[in-house]
């Protein structure tokens, strides 16, 4: 399997430290599952302009369709743990909503959800 | 999926569902290749950096040699239904990240042990993880070209696989025997929840 489309490593992994874009921020204020995906709300784009360069750069990510909190750190090429600071005060600025992850609770939600999981890979 | 329309339209945007399972193995098994087989998008990487036990305590921005460590797990999409999105997420190779493990397996539908007969002693840590923790597994093994091919029973024997464990053998590279794999996870996790549901067990958290 070939590595992907990402691009090459951004060179600011090196030059800044890896919470430098988050002011030494490492803890989100929300916790935000790595699957549990994310949309740009309809303004997200336009307002994030003045939200500073990382954040602009997920409201576009997020702007045609749901990504991932695994997957707006791979190709915002982030860091987990600083994409998820970021993320966490988009979603509470109102920027992107969240989206639930798998219940975790009740047996006829989790069961309907492997129901329709199952369904979908048969399906492929 | 363009779900902007339908907020312009007034209308509460459709509640998007994501789960996922992962797929554990030790270094070089075969873990992206099988992501990769059923991935709608080339697989990703994505990178956690650890700042050893002093993260969120001391500022690692304000010490110079400080030594950060980057975990790095793959993953792939399949996007099921305009509100259901399936994630599957290979853990990283090296096993001394456990604490990453965690994080993965938290919330997972289950999870999918793959196992190199060439290598069958690299199954041991993570078939111990999976062992000691409340998530429906299975044992996948990666058959591939000129791997001595032994019978699932002697696998189990060597590897001590409970019975409960479904042991199933694949190719991490054809689309539909990756099909199957995930398709006996998510089998067996009903039959676990049924079962626990009969049992009276509380739910599990993973």
């Amino acid at each position: 399997m070939s590595p992907g489309p990402q691009q090459p490593k951004d060179p600011r992994g090196s030059l800044v430290r890896p919470y430098a874009v988050t002011r030494g921020r490492t803890e989100p204020i929300r916790d935000i599952p790595i699957e549990a995906v994310l949309v740009a709300s309809q303004s997200a784009v336009q307002e994030a302009r003045f939200a500073g360069h990382d954040k602009y750069r997920i409201a576009v990510l997020c702007e045609p369709g749901a990504q991932s909190m695994a997957e707006i750190a791979a190709y915002c090429r982030m860091p987990l743990g600083v994409a998820r600071v970021l993320v966490a005060d988009m979603v509470t600025e109102g920027l992107l909503t969240l989206h639930s992850a798998a219940p975790k609770e009740g047996f006829s939600e989790r069961m309907d959800l492997l129901e329709r999981v199952l369904s979908g890979l048969r399906k492929l | 999926m363009d779900f902007a329309s339908s907020e312009r339209a007034g209308a509460r945007p459709k509640e998007i569902t994501s789960a996922k399972i992962v797929v554990a193995g030790g270094f070089g098994v075969g873990k992206t290749t099988l992501v990769g087989a059923v991935s709608e998008i080339e697989p990703l990487t994505t990178e956690a950096v650890m700042t050893s036990a002093g993260e969120g305590i001391d500022d690692a921005s304000t010490v110079p040699g400080k030594e950060t460590t980057t975990v790095a797990m793959d993953f792939g999409r399949i996007t099921m239904a305009d509100d259901l999105v399936l994630y599957l997420f290979g853990t990283p190779g090296q096993t001394r990240f456990w604490f990453m493990w965690d994080e993965l397996i938290r919330g997972a539908v289950g999870a999918a042990v793959l196992v190199d007969t060439r290598r069958i002693s690299d199954a041991f840590a993570p078939l111990d993880y999976f062992e000691n923790r409340h998530l429906p597994y299975l044992v996948a093994l990666n058959c591939f070209d000129g791997a001595p091919r032994y019978e699932p029973t002697e696998v189990r024997e060597a590897l001590a696989i409970p019975p409960h464990v479904p042991l199933i053998m694949c190719d991490a590279r054809q689309r539909d025997s990756v099909k199957q794999v995930l398709v006996c996870v998510v089998e067996h996790a009903m039959a676990t929840l049924v079962a626990e549901q009969g049992r009276g067990y509380p739910a599990p958290v993973g």
